[in-house]
């Protein structure tokens, strides 16, 4: 329960750290060198797993359920064993009691507080259409296609549930021991009981908004593979956003040293958060063991990607709001039911999450709750996805502040300035200060850029075939998991003999542009240019420092302070060795554009690289200059910002088109300009989809997912996506090494949001789940009798 | 990696008959994009392949002494998509090749392999409807000609017997002579996808009278389909709006439409309507339907 001072606001003071750059003097960060990677993916040059082929390869196939419900009676793989090529087949019977949790959480002290360990390698007991019973090794991939073809099953079958409220019934049968609640907590804000606040009430506005499971659609797949090196340790290379936890996962799942575990990732065609969670390793490590150590690739289809890895919880949100006679919410409250598919995967973080930021955003004056709940389903199991809980509460919420705004006969952008977190308001469900606060410039930008209220007005009462509309929606977004969770980094750096350096970080590159972004830290701090820092973007658990990977739009951030720590320790290094050859004081030193100098005058002293040179092969005083860093980092800042969005709506065939649309973001201090750009299109493009037209669909009489694959689930191709406005507002985080916020997550939060809004606003109807596809607007607008009945405008 | 047993080129039409001959079992590979798809799947497993692609003959797009339109069925979308001949007699069929899946699909799929697959969706196939098309099918005993309303027998079915060959798309001078033409893709997505449904209109005018309108769907049921009734009704009335809207009414009652997980019944239904609307409109110059209703 969390306490009324957090209602009235708290000053939140200023700055928990002092920034360690100083805005105004600085040459890499802000700047947009060329991406470290760019020549070697544009040329086809990246290695990526699938790129890496080792002799003697084998490959895995999986042999997956045809029912979503029950358990297996009877299995008989002899006819695939027989095959020729075949090598083995592992079933349920060889792996019992390998049991482990997936979700690439930090692990926790105490242990209780882990994820659920739900998964077993294979299993007999299955939960949903798909899942896996048997695993083919054989020397070929169409070898071991026409084994699974050959292994028979026969199966006992339950009930199924694809829906969270199905599943919670008190006859249903349990999908796990424990029953189908995975999850459930409950938080409330403000002193008072809100269902009695809504008795003074002058307004009282309910109503339920539903988003759908959705697939992140990476464009590489997820695919592993594993063999024994030399020394008997098991490498698993894999296409994965957290190497050193898979190894920690694997470490427990088999019960043996970590020091057994090596896992290499290398590049990577994007996660989104389906690779935060282990999917691939356990079970290819398992097979290499099984085979030898003779490497054994697992390289999932598009069509097992997407139906049988990971996707965004579904959610349905109950929600009640009560608005005073100046427009000011007084209490609210929310009950969410998520979509947690078949296995626990990341548990009740995700509902748990959103519902935090239900109470935070647009906080009620007097009080306010949330009660969720995460509900195992005969679904695709639900984990991270870019946004995590927070894109689904985003749609809720932000439908709903329209939906009341235009109850009341407010204005929804002024509805909204009344009711929205505010500067020094402290985090209310965090309890950790704020910093840096941009919303409000975020506001102010959004609706110059979209005309707001001269195109409020002009689109009014239109009665044509094509209606335009405009549209709002504002968001909130941590930056890391601090202090649900542990924040750590590492770092280390090694200088060369010519003054370039070598860094290393735990970090996981996987296309957000880490890489570039360290380099440039990197030089900023150490003076130095950007050519001059290397960065291998291949994490290796044997030579990486520890990091616990990339997720929660953390990696600038935390990482970044972890970089900035070892530069700083590298740099006194150098300073003192300079010192020493100058007969000067260290501290009237500085290094600028790799030349030692007086810091005060500039002067040019003498090279890095002598100095460099000196720390290799000084014949009396050598020693190489190296600094190795692990941080912790206790902060956690909140990024902020708005998505504006017009859109036509063909009031006959239901179809949207988003005409312009543009994000603008306080996301700290933009370190380069154009990864953020790339990066918040990205997003937005994301959000388009959920928005418009991403679902996953199961067949209601099997549980078969129906549309896992790219003609039927509808992502936006290029042609969909119109030109995608970015812009940001210039704030400076205090508590970041280089100044920056969250930007990998927040852009997906809000466009769907405003894309609802625009078409409330053209159509005069509201749409209340996801996504907003042709057909969902046909029905409502039949419905409410808008359907256009009038032959072409002439 | 594909689960084939042999993979035969053939170079000429004769050749290619010899070969499918010698192996009842063979599929024809013209662009893939079809087959492909199918053999990924698990389909056809250790399919032996006969690769036409290369049948010089049957890529021509020709007009003969008589005027008679010839397409050669290795014709692919992206070149039917930019031949002047093409789009000067049957600009309905230009603007059908030109919204299937994406560039590099218009690249290597072919409008004979867009027909012989029978799917209801094939963009190319209901402006052929349209324009009454023939087919020619060769085998080794010689030829026999098919209209393309008797060629589609269901979903994935067409009337192409083991060992032969479509050799030749024909349209007749009097099915394209003085028409104008349009093909409507309704889909989700802008590119890359398959169509809720598919529209083709062909209409020919004199006066603001409509002497002749013809109209076909795809996805409207089992196969592509043609709304007789609808275009009688229209036949030889003056372009109005009312009879737009008529004629909007009465193609429905020509589909079987039907409900599935797709789209509804009700909504296709709705749809048909709007896009013979849409599609009559802009032929006669009465509005636009591309506003947004296609690529």
């Amino acid at each position: 329960m969390l306490s009324k001072r957090f209602l009235t606001g708290i000053l939140a003071s200023k700055s928990q750290k002092i920034s360690r750059i100083d805005p105004l003097k600085n040459t890499h960060i802000g700047s947009s060198p060329q991406r470290k990677d760019a020549l070697a993916k544009v040329t086809g040059r990246a290695k990526y797993t699938a790129d890496m082929d080792m002799r003697g390869m084998l490959h895995g196939k999986i042999f997956r359920s045809t029912i979503a419900h029950g358990r297996v009676t009877s299995l008989d793989c002899s006819r695939a064993e027989a095959l020729e090529g075949v090598v083995a087949v592992v079933t349920y019977d060889d792996c019992r009691g390998i049991v482990f949790p997936t979700a690439g959480h930090p692990y926790a002290i105490p242990p209780a507080r882990n994820d659920r360990a739900d998964r077993n390698l294979l299993t007999d007991r299955i939960r949903l259409y798909g899942d896996e019973i048997a695993a083919v090794v054989a020397e070929d991939p169409v070898t071991a296609e026409k084994a699974l073809e050959l292994i028979e099953v026969e199966y006992e079958e339950y009930p199924f549930y694809l829906d969270p409220e199905d599943a919670v019934k008190e006859d249903a049968v349990h999908i796990h021991d424990g029953g189908n609640i995975l999850g459930q907590n409950s938080l409330s804000l403000g002193e008072e009981d809100p269902e009695e606040v809504f008795k003074e009430a002058a307004h009282i506005i309910e109503d339920i908004y539903e988003s759908p499971q959705v697939q992140h659609c990476h464009m590489e797949n997820h695919i592993c593979y594993a063999y024994k090196d030399d020394a008997d340790r098991i490498v698993v290379v894999s296409s994965t956003q957290i190497p050193h936890i898979a190894r920690r996962i694997m470490a427990h799942a088999f019960s043996m040293p970590f020091s057994k575990f090596r896992v290499i990732k290398p590049v990577i065609g994007g996660g989104f958060g389906n690779k935060q969670d282990v999917v691939l390793e356990p079970l290819t490590a398992f097979l290499t063991m099984k085979c030898s150590g003779r490497p054994v690739m697992i390289d999932l289809s598009r069509e097992e990607c997407m139906a049988w890895t990971r996707s965004r919880h579904g959610m349905r949100h109950y929600m009640k709001t009560g608005v005073d006679r100046s427009g000011r919410i007084i209490a609210k409250t929310l009950k969410s039911y998520g979509t947690n598919g078949a296995y626990a995967s990341h548990c009740h973080s995700v509902v748990a999450k959103q519902g935090g930021d239900f109470l935070r955003h647009y906080p009620a004056s007097r009080g306010s709750s949330f009660q969720g709940y995460t509900v195992y389903t005969n679904t695709a199991t639900a984990g991270a996805m870019r946004g995590y809980g927070i894109p689904q509460i985003n749609f809720a919420v932000e439908s709903h502040m329209d939906d009341v705004a235009r109850a009341i006969g407010m204005d929804p952008v002024e509805f909204r300035k009344i009711n929205v977190i505010k500067e020094g308001q402290a985090d209310p469900v965090g309890k950790l200060k704020l910093d840096s606060y941009g919303l409000s410039a975020c506001f102010e930008k959004g609706l110059e850029y979209i005309g707001w209220e001269k195109k409020r007005e002009l689109y009014k009462d239109q009665t044509g075939e094509f209606r335009r509309g405009i549209g709002f929606a504002s968001f909130g977004y941590a930056t890391g998991v601090w202090p649900i969770s542990q924040e750590i980094a590492g770092a280390r750096i090694t200088m060369n003999q010519d003054g370039t350096v070598q860094l290393q970080v735990g970090a996981t590159e996987l296309g957000q542009g880490s890489t570039t972004v360290f380099c440039q830290m990197a030089a900023e701090t150490l003076g130095i240019s950007y050519e001059m820092v290397n960065l291998n973007s291949t994490t290796d658990t044997d030579m990486d420092p520890f990091d616990t990977g990339a997720y929660a739009s953390r990696q600038t951030f935390v990482t970044g302070n972890a970089v900035h720590e070892a530069a700083v320790q590298l740099k006194a290094k150098v300073l003192a060795r300079a010192a020493a050859r100058l007969e000067r004081e260290a501290d009237s030193l500085d290094i600028r554009d790799a030349r030692i100098v007086e810091a005060e005058s500039g002067a040019d002293l003498i090279g890095l690289d002598e100095i460099a040179l000196d720390s290799y092969y000084h014949l009396p005083d050598s020693g190489v200059m190296t600094a190795d860093v692990s941080t912790q980092t206790k902060t956690n800042p909140q990024s902020w910002g708005v998505t504006v969005a017009e859109v036509e709506v063909d009031m006959q065939t239901g179809k949207v088109k988003v005409l312009d649309i543009c994000n603008i973001h306080d996301c700290g201090r933009v370190l380069n300009p154009l990864l953020a750009e790339g990066q918040v299109q990205g997003g937005m493009s994301m959000s388009l989809g959920f928005g418009l037209s991403e679902i996953m669909l199961y067949d209601p009489n099997t549980g078969r997912p129906l549309n896992n694959n790219l003609l039927d689930y509808k992502l936006p191709t290029s042609m969909d996506t119109p030109e995608l406005g970015v812009k940001f507002t210039p704030v400076h985080e205090n508590s970041a090494a280089y100044g920056s916020k969250s930007l990998g997550e927040p852009p997906a939060i809000s466009p769907a949001s405003a894309v609802r809004n625009a078409v409330l606003h053209a159509s005069g109807v509201g749409i209340n789940s996801l996504p907003i596809n042709p057909q969902k607007l046909f029905e409502a607008f039949k419905k409410a009798d808008v359907l256009n009945k009038e032959t072409i405008n002439v | 990696m594909y689960d084939i047993s042999s993979y035969l080129n053939a170079g000429s039409t004769d050749e290619a008959l010899e070969l499918l001959q010698n192996r009842p079992e063979a599929r024809i590979i013209a662009g893939g994009t079809d087959i492909l798809i199918r053999l990924r799947e698990g389909k056809h497993r250790g399919a032996a392949l006969v690769d036409i692609s290369g049948i010089e003959d049957l890529s021509r797009v020709w007009l003969d002494a008589d005027n008679t339109l010839h397409i050669g069925p290795l014709q692919s979308f992206r070149a039917l998509e930019r031949n002047e001949l093409i789009k000067d007699l049957l600009p309905g069929l230009a603007a059908a090749a030109s919204v299937v899946g994406g560039p590099q699909v218009r690249a290597a799929a072919t409008i004979g392999g867009n027909i012989c697959n029978g799917a209801t969706s094939a963009d190319s196939a209901s402006t052929l409807f349209c324009a009454n098309a023939e087919l020619v099918l060769t085998s080794p005993g010689g030829e026999r000609i098919v209209e393309i309303a008797d060629f589609y027998k269901g979903p994935g079915k067409v009337d192409l017997k083991a060992g032969e060959l479509l050799t030749d798309i024909i349209v007749q001078e009097k099915d394209y002579r003085g028409f104008t033409g349009h093909y409507m893709k309704f889909s989700q997505r802008e590119a890359m996808d398959i169509a809720t449904l598919g529209c083709a209109v062909m209409v020919r005018t004199s006066e603001e009278i409509l002497e002749e309108v013809r109209i076909a769907y795809g996805v409207a049921g089992p196969t592509p389909r043609r709304c007789p009734e609808a275009e009688m009704a229209l036949k030889g009335t003056p372009l109005n709006r009312e009879n737009l809207d008529l004629f909007a009414e009465l193609v429905k009652k020509e589909l079987l439409t039907r409900d599935s997980w797709r789209g509804s019944k009700e909504y296709r239904d709705h749809l048909a309507g709007v896009l013979a609307r849409r599609g009559l409109a802009k032929l006669t110059g009465q509005g636009d339907c591309d506003h947004d209703t296609e690529n």
